[in-house]
C-alpha cells in the first residue's frame, strides 16, 4: 500500500509539473507580449489555451537532425540527462502537510529524506553535465561556447547558493525541507530572519535556471542558440521542458526554504475542517509558487543581459562575499541569543 | 545480508582497474582520472568497513579523503593546463623534460 | 539470494563495466561521462550502506565539483583530436595488466582468508552512524583539529591552481 501511494503521488506530481510547464510558456508568451505591447498567442482554442498542446505537437512531427559530424551517442544523452535532473528534483519538495483520503493519511511529499536540501544541491550540480555536454557533442563552436560559459556560470552560482542554505540550516537546525517549512508556522518566515539569504539564494537560482539577466549560455545575439544551437525536434523539446521545469522546482525552492512553503499563517487555529484546511496549504503553495515564476518572467522581459565578465564579477565578487557574511553574523546572532 | 568480503573484493577490483589505468594510459587527464578511481574504492573499503563495524571513524576518513582529491584535482588539472600551454600535448611520454 | 544481495550485484557489475570503460575509451570525455556514471553508482552503493551524508557529498563533490573541472579542462584543451595521442598496445601494456590482475587475486584472497573473521552483517548501528547529526556532532568534536587543517589544505590548494593555471604576460 505505501508503494503504491507513493507511485500514484509521483505520478500526479509528474503530470502536474509537466502541465505546468507547458503553461508557464504560454503564460510567458503572452506575459512578453504584454510588455512588448503585442497580442501573442491567442488562437489556438479560447484566447490561446490549447497553444501548449499545438507547440508540443509541432515538436513531436518536426525531423530530429543530427549533426554529421556531431558525437551521435553523447548528442542523444545530453537532453536526457538535462531532463532526468530536472525532473527528479520536485521529489523533497513539500507541497502540503498531510491530507486525510479514503481512511489514509498522506504525507505531500514525494520523499522526506534525512539529507533534503543537500539532494537538491547535488542535482543542481548534475545538472551541468546536460547543458556541458550537449555543446560538446554538437561540434559547433557557438554550442561548445555556450555549453563552456553555463557550465562555469552554474558552478559559480552554486557556491553562493550552498552557502545561503547554510543561513537557512543555522537557523532552523534541520536539512528536512519539510521541517523547514514547519519552522515557518505564523509569520515565521525566513525571508524576514533571512533577507539577504534570500537575495543571494534567488539570485543564483536566476543564474542555476539560466534565465535573463543570467542566459549567457544562450545569448543568441551572440551565440545563435547556445548550447541547442543544433538540437530539433523532440531532443529541443526535451531541453526547453528540462528548463522550463527548472525554473517552476527553482521557485518551489525558494518558496520552500524563504517564503514559508505551504504555510498559511493563522489558518490552523481558524478551526477549518482538516480537509479544507490540507487543500488550502496546497493552494497556498500553488500561489506563492506562481507568483515567484511570474516574478521570474517579468524580470526576464525588462531587464537587459549581463555581459559575460560582469556575470562573473557579480557571482564571485558580490554575491559570495555577501552569503558568506550573511552565514557570518547568522551564526553570531543565534549564539547570542542561546 | 551481504557479507562484508563482497564489499572489499569490489573495491580491490576497482583499484586493480585503476591501477591498470594509471600504467597503461598515456593520456594524463585519464591517468588522473584512473588516480581518482583507486581513491574512490578506497573510499568503498572506508565506508564499508564503517558501517558493518558500527564506528563513524571510517566515514571522517571519507569526508578528508574528499577534501583532499577536490585539492588535487584542482591542482592536478592546473599543471595539466600549465603544461599544455608549454608543451601542446598531455601526453606523458613527451613530458619527459626531468629525466634526461 | 535476497533482493539485497541481487542489488548488490547488478550494482557492483554496473561499477565495475563503467570503471573498465574509463581507462579504455579514446576520448577522454566519454571517458569523464562514464567516470561520472561510475561515481553515482558507488553514491547508491554507499546508499545501501545507510551512508546517506557521504553518498550526497560524494555526488556533489565528486560528481558535481571535481568531474565538471575535468569536463571543463577537457574541454578548454580540445583533446577531441585524436591524433594527437595514439596509443599503442605496447609490451609494457600488457605487462602493466599482468600486475594488475595479479594484483587483485592477491588482495581478494589476503581479504577473503587471511584477516580472519569479518563481520556478515551491517552494524545495527549503521543506520545512525550515517545520519548528517551524527556525522556532525563526531566531525565538530573528535575531529576538529583534522577538519581545521583541511581547510588550510583546501586554501593552498586554491593559491596553488591560481598560480599555476595563470598565463605569464611577457
Amino acid at each position: 500500500m505505501e508503494i503504491l501511494i507513493s507511485l500514484i503521488k509521483i505520478l500526479v506530481v509528474m503530470l502536474v509539473l509537466l502541465t505546468c510547464v507547458a503553461y508557464l510558456v504560454l503564460v510567458e508568451r503572452r506575459v512578453s507580449a504584454f510588455i512588448q505591447n503585442r497580442i501573442g498567442p491567442n488562437r489556438v482554442g479560447y484566447k490561446g489555451l490549447l497553444q501548449p498542446v499545438a507547440d508540443v505537437l509541432k515538436l513531436f512531427i518536426k525531423e530530429d537532425i543530427v549533426p554529421k559530424l556531431a558525437n551521435k551517442p553523447l548528442h542523444r544523452l545530453a537532453p536526457i540527462i538535462a531532463i532526468v535532473v530536472s525532473l527528479s528534483t520536485i521529489a523533497v519538495v513539500p507541497f502540503g502537510d498531510k491530507i486525510n483520503l479514503f481512511g489514509y493519511e498522506i504525507k505531500l511529499q514525494i520523499a522526506s529524506v534525512n539529507i533534503g536540501i543537500l539532494y537538491v544541491l547535488a542535482l543542481t550540480g548534475l545538472g551541468v553535465y546536460g547543458i556541458a555536454i550537449a555543446g560538446w557533442a554538437s561540434n559547433n563552436k557557438y554550442s561548445l561556447l555556450g555549453g563552456l560559459r553555463s557550465c562555469a556560470q552554474i558552478i559559480s552560482y552554486e557556491l553562493s547558493m550552498g552557502i545561503s542554505i547554510i543561513g537557512v540550516i543555522l537557523v532552523t537546525s534541520t536539512l528536512q525541507l519539510d521541517k523547514i517549512v514547519e519552522f515557518q508556522h505564523g509569520w515565521r518566515w525566513l525571508i524576514l530572519l533571512q533577507p539577504i539569504g534570500f537575495i543571494t539564494f534567488f539570485v543564483a537560482i536566476f543564474a542555476e535556471t539560466n534565465r535573463l539577466p543570467f542566459d549567457l549560455p544562450e545569448a543568441e545575439p551572440e551565440l545563435v542558440g547556445g548550447y541547442h544551437t543544433e538540437y530539433t525536434g523532440l531532443k529541443f523539446g526535451l531541453f526547453f521542458l528540462a528548463e522550463y521545469a527548472n525554473m517552476i522546482t527553482g521557485s518551489a525552492i525558494v518558496v520552500t526554504l524563504y517564503l514559508g512553503g505551504w504555510q498559511f499563517p493563522y489558518l490552523q487555529s481558524s478551526g477549518l475542517p482538516e480537509f479544507w484546511t490540507s487543500i488550502i496549504q496546497v493552494g497556498t503553495f500553488a500561489a506563492k509558487v506562481g507568483a515567484v515564476l511570474l516574478f521570474m518572467v517579468i524580470i526576464r522581459w525588462t531587464v537587459p543581459r549581463f555581459r559575460y565578465d560582469q556575470l562573473m564579477d557579480l557571482g564571485w565578487k558580490f554575491m559570495l562575499p555577501l552569503s558568506i557574511a550573511n552565514v557570518i553574523v547568522t551564526a553570531f546572532i543565534i549564539y547570542l541569543f542561546e | 545480508m551481504i557479507p562484508l568480503n563482497y564489499y572489499l573484493a569490489l573495491s580491490a577490483i576497482l583499484f586493480s582497474i585503476g591501477v591498470v589505468g594509471v600504467l597503461a594510459r598515456r593520456n594524463a587527464i585519464i591517468v588522473f582520472m584512473s588516480i581518482e578511481l583507486m581513491l574512490n574504492s578506497v573510499n568503498l573499503t572506508l565506508v564499508a568497513f564503517s558501517a558493518y563495524l558500527g564506528n563513524a571513524t571510517g566515514q571522517m576518513f571519507v569526508f578528508f579523503v574528499l577534501t583532499v582529491a577536490a585539492a588535487e584535482a584542482a591542482v592536478g588539472l592546473a599543471i595539466i593546463i600549465a603544461l599544455f600551454r608549454n608543451k601542446m600535448t598531455v601526453n606523458i611520454d613527451e613530458i619527459n623534460i626531468m629525466k634526461w | 539470494m535476497s533482493i539485497d544481495t541481487i542489488v548488490f550485484f547488478i550494482l557492483a557489475a554496473t561499477s565495475i563495466i563503467s570503471a573498465i570503460l574509463v581507462i579504455t575509451r579514446r576520448s577522454p570525455i566519454i571517458s569523464v561521462v562514464y567516470l561520472v556514471f561510475n561515481f553515482i553508482i558507488l553514491a547508491i552503493i554507499y546508499l545501501t550502506l545507510h551512508a546517506q551524508f557521504i553518498a550526497v557529498i560524494q555526488v556533489i563533490v565528486y560528481a558535481g565539483a571535481i568531474m565538471v573541472l575535468f569536463l571543463f579542462v577537457v574541454m578548454l584543451l580540445n583533446l577531441g583530436k585524436e591524433e594527437m595521442l595514439t596509443e599503442k598496445i605496447t609490451y609494457k601494456k600488457r605487462i602493466a595488466i599482468g600486475l594488475a590482475v595479479v594484483m587483485s587475486v592477491q588482495i581478494i584472497i589476503g581479504i577473503t582468508t587471511s584477516f580472519g573473521e569479518h563481520p556478515n552483517q551491517l552494524s545495527p548501528l549503521a543506520t545512525q552512524i550515517g545520519t548528517v547529526e551524527h556525522i556532525g556532532k563526531v566531525l565538530f568534536t573528535q575531529y576538529l583539529l583534522p577538519f581545521e587543517i583541511a581547510s588550510i589544505l583546501l586554501l593552498a590548494a586554491i593559491i596553488g591552481a591560481v598560480v599555476l593555471a595563470k598565463k605569464r604576460i611577457g
